[in-house]
C-alpha cells in the first residue's frame, strides 16, 4: 500500500460524489422532458397556427372537454370558466374564456398552471393560445377576460371521449415572497 | 539521527495511547473511533426509541391523551431521522471502523484524519437536528421524507433540518470513501478480493451507494433551500416546478438509502451464520454477486414508494416489476444462509440467536414488501400501517438484530471479556417477543386501512393499538438490559481467547483479545486456508 494509492482512490470517489451532487440537478431538465415527451403530469403539449391549419377536422367524433378553475393557497382572486363544457370535434380551433377577478386592494401577479386528465389524454390537447403562456397582472378590482385557444389531436384513442382541461391560480413567486415578508412583520408586531 | 531514535523508541510502545479527553477529541484510530460510532449509535437509538414510546403512548388508546397533533408529527419525523441517520447508519459504519482493518489485515484504516473529521461532524449535525424541538413552529413534522410544499412551511427549523441533513451527508461520504480507500488500497498479501470476509464486501458495496445516492439528496434538500430562501421554484407550481419531482429525486437517494442501512446486516450475519454452524458459508461467489446485484437494481426501482402520485401504466408495470425482480437475488442470500446451518453443528449462543430471528423476521418484512410491490394492491396499502410494518420488521428485526448479533459476535474481541451470556440469552427472548407483538399487529391494522403518521384512530382499531402499544413498551424497556450487558462486559468477565468462539474464522481471531492499539503492524500473509474458510 502506498501513501499515493491512497490519496488517488480517494479523489476519485470525491469526484464521484461531486458529480452525483451535479445529477441531481441534472434530474430537473430530464424530468422536464420526460414529461413533455410523454404527457406525463397532465403537461399540455402546444401547436403553432401553421400547424394548425394542416390538421384535417374529423367530424365524425365528438369529444367532451369540461373544464376546472381553482385558486391556490390565499391567493384574493375569483376564477372561473365562462363555459361548464364545450364538444368539440378533433382537429377542429375552438377558444373557451375564463374569467378572472381580482377582489383584494393591491395588484397582484399571478400565473396560471394547467393540468390535464386523464394524463394519457395530454399529450393530444394542445394550446395555441393560452393566459397559462404567461403571467397576469391584475390592478385591484380588475376583472379580465382569459383565452385558450386549443384543439385536440385526431389520434385521440378512442376510448377517450371527456377530457377535463383544470387551471390552478399561483401567486407568482416574486409576490408570494413578498407577501409573506409582510405576513411574517405583521405577526411579530401583533 | 536523533530522530531515527525516538523513532525506535516510539514503535517499542506502538500500544502506548494517548490519554485524557484529546484520545478521544483528536482520535486518528480506527478503534477509538469505531466505539465512538457505536455509543453515539447507541445514545441516538435510545434518543430515537424514547420518541417512539411517545408514538405508542399517544396511540395506547383512540382520541387525544398526552400530546397535541403537531408534537406527534415533530415525533414520527424525528424518530425516523434520529434513528436512520443517527442509529442505524453510524452503528454500521462504527462496525465498519472496528472490523474492516482487522479483517483485511491492515494497521488502521486508509484515512485516519478524515475518519476523525467524518465522525465528529454527526454531534453537530444531531445538535442541529435535535436543537429544532426547542424552536418556535416545532421540530420537523412533515415526515422524514420532507416532501414540499409541505415541509417547505415548516417555521425557524426548516433551515437547521437542511442543514443537518447537508452535515450528515458529509460525514457519511467521507467515511464511505474512507472504507473503499482502505479495502482497495491495504489488504494483506493475499487477501485478494474473492477472500474478503462477507462483511468486507457487504461494506464495500454500501459505501459506493452511500457515494452514489447521498450526494443525490444533499441535492434535492438545497433545491428545497433556495426555493425557500432565494426565489428559485424547482418545487413549486406557480413558477414552473412541480413538487412531484421532489419526491422523484428523494425516492432516487431513498431507495439506495434502505439498501444502506440492509447490507451491513447481511454482512454481519454471514460472518456469524457459518461460524456457530461450524461450516464455511454456503455459495460465497453467490453472496458477493447477490449483493452487488440488489445494490445495482436499488437505482431503478425508487419509483414503486410513490405509486399513487400518478403515473402511467408502463411506468407502474416497469416499477412493479423492477422491484420483485430484487426478490430474486435476496432469496439466494436466504437460501445461502439456510444452506449454511443444513447438517451443521449448530450451537445457540446469543449472537447466533439473533441472526436466526434475523433470517426469519427479515424474511416476513422481505415478504411484505413483495406485496406493497404489486402496484394495483399498494393503491390500497400505500401510507397506512401495512407499510410501517414492513419496514420496521425490514429495519429493526432487520437490521437493528443483526447489529445486536455483531455487537454480542465481536465484543469479547473488542473489550477481551466474555459477556454474560444467560443475561444476552433473556435480551434476546425478551425482545424477539416483544417486538413481534409491537409490530405484527400492526400489519393487520394497515389491512383494515389505520392510515401512518395521525395521532388519532377510529374506535376499531383500539385492541390492536393497545397491544402494539404494550409490545412497544416492553420492547423499550428491554433495550436497558443490553445496556447493561455491555457494560458489565466491558468492565470485567471471564478472560476471552484469541479466536473467542470456536467455530470462528478470519484474520481478526488471529489478533489477540483485546486486540493491540495498531492492529497488524507487520501484514499477514493470508492464503486459502487461512480466508474465510
Amino acid at each position: 500500500m502506498s501513501e499515493q494509492n491512497v490519496i488517488k482512490t480517494a479523489g476519485k470517489l470525491g469526484v464521484l460524489a461531486v458529480l452525483m451532487f451535479g445529477f441531481g440537478y441534472a434530474l430537473i431538465p430530464l424530468y422536464n422532458v420526460f414529461c413533455e415527451i410523454t404527457g406525463l403530469n397532465g403537461k399540455t403539449g402546444t401547436v403553432s397556427s401553421q400547424q394548425v391549419e394542416k390538421i384535417v377536422v374529423d367530424m365524425n367524433r365528438v369529444v367532451t372537454i369540461q373544464f376546472d378553475t381553482n385558486i391556490n393557497g390565499n391567493l384574493p382572486w375569483r376564477f372561473k370558466s365562462v363555459e361548464k363544457k364545450l364538444r368539440v370535434h378533433p382537429g377542429e380551433v375552438k377558444d373557451a374564456v375564463f374569467v378572472v377577478e381580482n377582489t383584494s386592494d393591491r395588484a397582484i401577479v399571478g400565473q396560471a398552471v394547467p393540468s390535464v386528465a386523464p394524463a394519457e389524454a395530454s399529450i393530444y390537447f394542445n394550446k395555441t393560445e393560452c393566459f397559462c403562456f404567461t403571467q397576469q397582472t391584475l390592478a385591484p378590482g380588475e376583472t379580465k377576460e382569459m383565452l385558450v385557444r386549443f384543439v385536440v389531436g385526431n389520434e385521440l384513442p378512442d376510448k377517450i371521449s371527456t377530457m377535463t382541461l383544470s387551471y390552478t391560480f399561483f401567486m407568482a413567486p416574486e409576490d408570494k415572497q413578498a407577501a409573506d415578508r409582510k405576513e411574517n412583520t405583521t405577526e411579530q408586531q401583533i | 539521527m536523533s530522530e531515527a531514535v525516538v523513532h525506535e523508541d516510539h514503535h517499542e510502545h506502538h500500544d502506548h495511547k494517548p490519554t485524557g479527553i484529546g484520545r478521544w477529541l483528536f482520535s486518528t484510530n480506527h478503534k477509538d473511533i469505531g466505539t465512538m460510532y457505536l455509543v453515539f449509535a447507541l445514545i441516538m437509538f435510545f434518543i430515537g426509541g424514547a420518541m417512539a414510546m411517545v408514538i405508542r403512548l399517544e396511540l395506547f388508546q383512540p382520541g387525544l391523551q398526552y400530546v397535541d397533533p403537531l408534537f406527534f408529527n415533530s415525533m414520527t419525523t424525528m424518530h425516523a431521522l434520529v434513528m436512520i441517520f443517527g442509529a442505524v447508519m453510524p452503528a454500521g459504519v462504527g462496525l465498519a471502523n472496528w472490523l474492516i482493518p482487522m479483517m483485511i489485515g491492515a494497521p488502521d484504516m486508509a484515512l485516519p484524519r478524515l475518519n476523525n473529521m467524518s465522525f465528529w461532524i454527526l454531534p453537530f449535525a444531531f445538535a442541529l437536528l435535535l436543537g429544532t424541538l426547542f424552536m418556535p413552529g416545532g421540530a420537523p413534522n412533515g415526515g422524514w421524507t420532507m416532501y414540499p410544499p409541505l415541509t417547505i412551511q415548516l417555521g425557524d427549523a426548516f433551515p437547521f433540518l437542511i442543514f443537518a441533513v447537508h452535515f450528515l451527508g458529509i460525514s457519511s461520504i467521507m467515511g464511505a470513501i474512507n472504507v473503499i480507500a482502505t479495502v482497495f488500497n491495504m489488504r494483506a498479501p493475499g487477501m485478494t478480493f474473492m477472500r474478503l470476509p462477507l462483511f468486507v464486501w457487504t461494506w464495500i458495496i454500501t459505501a459506493f451507494l452511500l457515494i452514489a445516492s447521498m450526494p443525490v439528496l444533499a441535492g434535492a434538500v438545497t433545491m428545497m433551500l433556495t426555493d425557500k430562501f432565494f426565489g428559485t421554484s424547482f418545487f413549486s407550481a406557480a413558477g414552473g416546478g412541480d413538487p412531484v419531482m421532489f419526491q422523484h429525486i428523494f425516492w432516487f437517494f431513498g431507495h439506495p438509502e434502505v439498501y444502506i442501512l440492509i447490507l451491513p446486516a447481511f454482512g454481519i450475519v454471514s460472518q456469524i451464520l457459518p461460524t456457530f454452524s461450524r461450516k464455511p458459508l454456503f455459495g460465497y461467489e453467490s453472496m458477493v454477486y447477490a449483493t452487488a446485484s440488489i445494490a445495482f437494481l436499488s437505482f431503478f426501482v425508487w419509483a414503486h414508494h410513490m405509486f399513487t402520485v400518478g403515473m402511467p401504466l408502463a411506468g407502474e408495470l416497469f416499477f412493479m416489476y423492477a422491484t420483485m425482480s430484487i426478490a430474486v437475488p435476496t432469496g439466494v442470500k436466504i437460501f445461502n444462509w439456510v444452506a449454511t446451518m443444513w447438517r451443521g453443528s449448530l450451537t445457540f449462543e446469543t449472537p447466533m440467536l439473533f441472526s436466526l430471528a434475523f433470517v426469519i423476521l427479515f424474511s416476513i418484512g422481505g415478504f411484505s414488501g413483495l406485496m406493497l410491490a404489486i402496484t394495483p394492491v399498494d393503491f390500497q396499502y400505500h401510507d397506512t400501517y401495512f407499510v410501517v410494518a414492513h419496514f420496521h420488521y425490514v429495519l429493526v428485526t432487520g437490521s437493528v438484530f443483526a447489529l445486536y448479533a455483531g455487537v454480542y459476535y465481536w465484543l469479547p474481541k473488542w473489550t477481551g471479556h466474555m459477556y454474560d451470556e444467560t443475561l444476552g440469552k433473556w435480551h434476546f427472548w425478551i425482545s424477539t417477543i416483544s417486538v413481534n407483538v409491537l409490530f405484527f399487529p400492526q400489519h393487520f391494522l394497515g389491512l383494515a386501512g389505520m392510515p401512518r403518521r395521525i395521532p388519532d384512530y377510529a374506535v376499531q382499531f383500539a385492541d390492536f393499538n393497545m397491544v402494539s402499544s404494550l409490545g412497544g413498551f416492553v420492547f423499550g424497556v428491554s433495550q436497558l438490559l443490553f445496556v447493561y450487558i455491555v457494560i458489565q462486559c466491558v468492565r470485567g468477565g471471564e478472560k476471552a481467547t484469541n479466536q473467542v468462539w470456536e467455530g470462528a474464522h478470519g484474520l481478526e481471531w488471529t489478533l489477540p483479545s483485546p486486540p493491540p492499539f495498531h492492529s497488524f503492524t507487520t501484514p499477514p500473509k493470508v492464503t486459502d486456508a487461512t480466508a474465510h474458510s
